[in-house]
């Protein structure tokens, strides 16, 4: 897959529903052994290859404990975890897992997805797969307002979170609410100390796929300039899932060369020390 | 220029009282004894602020830990709950682009308020640094051997203004009640 991309680092992130798995011991054995295997067959015969390690996420202290285990193995630069979780991530039930995450200097990347006992939309279960994918976005917002409000980023300063197949199409308009209500209801939150788009802009990026793509370029590209910064985009394949708007023409193609040469690289050379 | 707007023991601790000095509505607000005065408009959208409650001084460093200063010095808006100190009329949030206009009290006797008994005095004179008008001698007849509270107006002030400062982007602009908002 890399020869002849001129790739020089490709992250992979094995998708292994391990948090479906109600059994807390076979939940953390199937993780141990996606890590296992990952590292022996992928990452070690292949320099530019980086992974993520899996971990049971509903249980956090056994999350914790496999990071533990095999953070520090060659190539592991991110811990995979799920959007869509059985508490909201900001809860200090999982603040013992971001101070792993921190400690052992990985990005915590959240990915689209997951399995929990909870439904996939506020308002309960959908009939229909097109309601979850399309209203996935909101459960990020839920899981940054979250991480956020609950000092996440004052607790853990050094904490690195990556969105992965959020798209980012649905962030300003979040980070201006945000910080609105931020002004009004600080006192309940009083850790937070700055507007809350100031932690999104220090600590999180987003990865560019899914492109939620306008008909033409004009629009995406003022999403683009609300972000806040040259920052914020990392290039994501979603290799091998294929989805409807190729960023190439879609975006890529339209951002000045010096933020091209950011999105493609030097975000995420930044974000993952690479 | 300074106008007397209360009998010094007029406002007890930890009330206050709201006066119109100079066409301006003005807070006065004694806190343990010291006394503030703010404006009595918010700069997010022009509530009136010095209807809004008071509050101790919250601070935290991380989840969980709560400093918590019992003194009420915190005025939040009762439209939207924006906070401002009184003691320095800053906002809680942004405080470095949102104050609200803060007004300087003293406490003055009133032999430094009315003229002396000198024959001298012109009686329908106001008394040195004194502004004479319906504001001051109307509200409040001077006696002698009272105090009273006085507050400071600056000559030629502004009316208080939100003040944004880097840029920003047009769409962010239009966002009602979030003029001073990053984008």
């Amino acid at each position: 897959m890399l020869d002849g991309t001129g790739v020089e680092a490709a992250i992979a992130s094995c998708l292994y529903a391990v948090d479906s798995v109600h059994h807390p011991d076979v939940a953390a054995a199937l993780a141990g052994a996606v890590n296992d295997w990952l590292s022996s067959e992928w990452l070690q015969p292949e320099p530019r290859l980086r992974g993520s390690v899996v971990v049971p996420i509903r249980i956090p202290a056994l999350a914790v404990a496999e990071i533990d285990r095999v953070a520090g193995r060659p190539g592991f630069v991110q811990v995979l975890i799920p959007a869509r979780t059985e508490h909201p991530l900001g809860s200090r039930l999982f603040h013992p897992l971001w101070e792993c995450i921190e400690r052992h200097g990985l990005v915590a990347g959240i990915h689209f997805g997951g399995s929990p006992v909870t439904p996939p939309t506020p308002t309960g279960w959908p009939s229909y797969f097109i309601e979850v994918y399309a209203d996935m976005a909101g459960v990020f917002a839920t899981q940054l307002t979250s991480m956020i409000v609950e000092g996440v980023f004052d607790a853990f300063p050094k904490l690195r979170v990556a969105f992965l197949e959020s798209g980012f199409t649905w962030l300003p308009a979040h980070l201006w609410r945000m910080d609105k209500e931020w002004k009004n209801l600080r006192r309940l939150v009083p850790w937070v100390k700055r507007p809350p788009s100031e932690y999104v802009r220090e600590h999180v990026r987003l990865a560019i796929q899914p492109l939620d793509a306008p008909p033409e370029p004009g629009p995406l590209l003022d999403v683009v300039a609300q972000l806040g910064g040259d920052h914020m985009l990392l290039y994501a394949s979603d290799y091998p899932h294929l989805h409807a708007a190729d960023p190439e023409p879609a975006l890529l193609a339209h951002l000045p060369r010096a933020l091209q040469v950011k999105v493609r690289s030097e975000n995420a050379r930044g974000l993952y020390r690479l | 220029m300074r106008h007397v707007v209360a009998g010094a023991d007029e406002i007890a601790p930890g009330e206050r009282k709201i006066v119109a000095v100079a066409g301006r509505s003005i807070g006065v607000f004694n806190v343990g004894g010291e006394y503030f005065a703010l404006r009595n408009r918010c700069p997010h959208q022009g509530g009136a602020l010095c209807e809004g409650q008071l509050w101790g001084v919250l601070q935290s460093e991380r989840p969980g830990q709560f400093d918590y200063q019992p003194s009420r010095e915190i005025l939040s808006c009762p439209w939207h709950g924006w906070e401002f100190h009184l003691r320095t009329g800053q906002s809680w949030c942004a405080p470095d682009k949102l104050r609200v206009n803060r007004y300087a009290v003293a406490k003055v006797a009133g032999a430094d308020l009315v003229p002396g008994d000198d024959p001298q005095d012109d009686a329908g004179a106001p008394a040195p640094g004194m502004v004479k008008g319906p504001y001051t001698a109307e509200t409040y007849p001077v006696e002698r051997d009272g105090a009273y509270l006085v507050v400071e107006l600056p000559t030629g002030e502004r009316p208080a203004r939100v003040v944004a400062t880097g840029s920003r982007s047009p769409a962010s602009a239009t966002l009602p009640g979030n003029s001073s908002a990053s984008p």
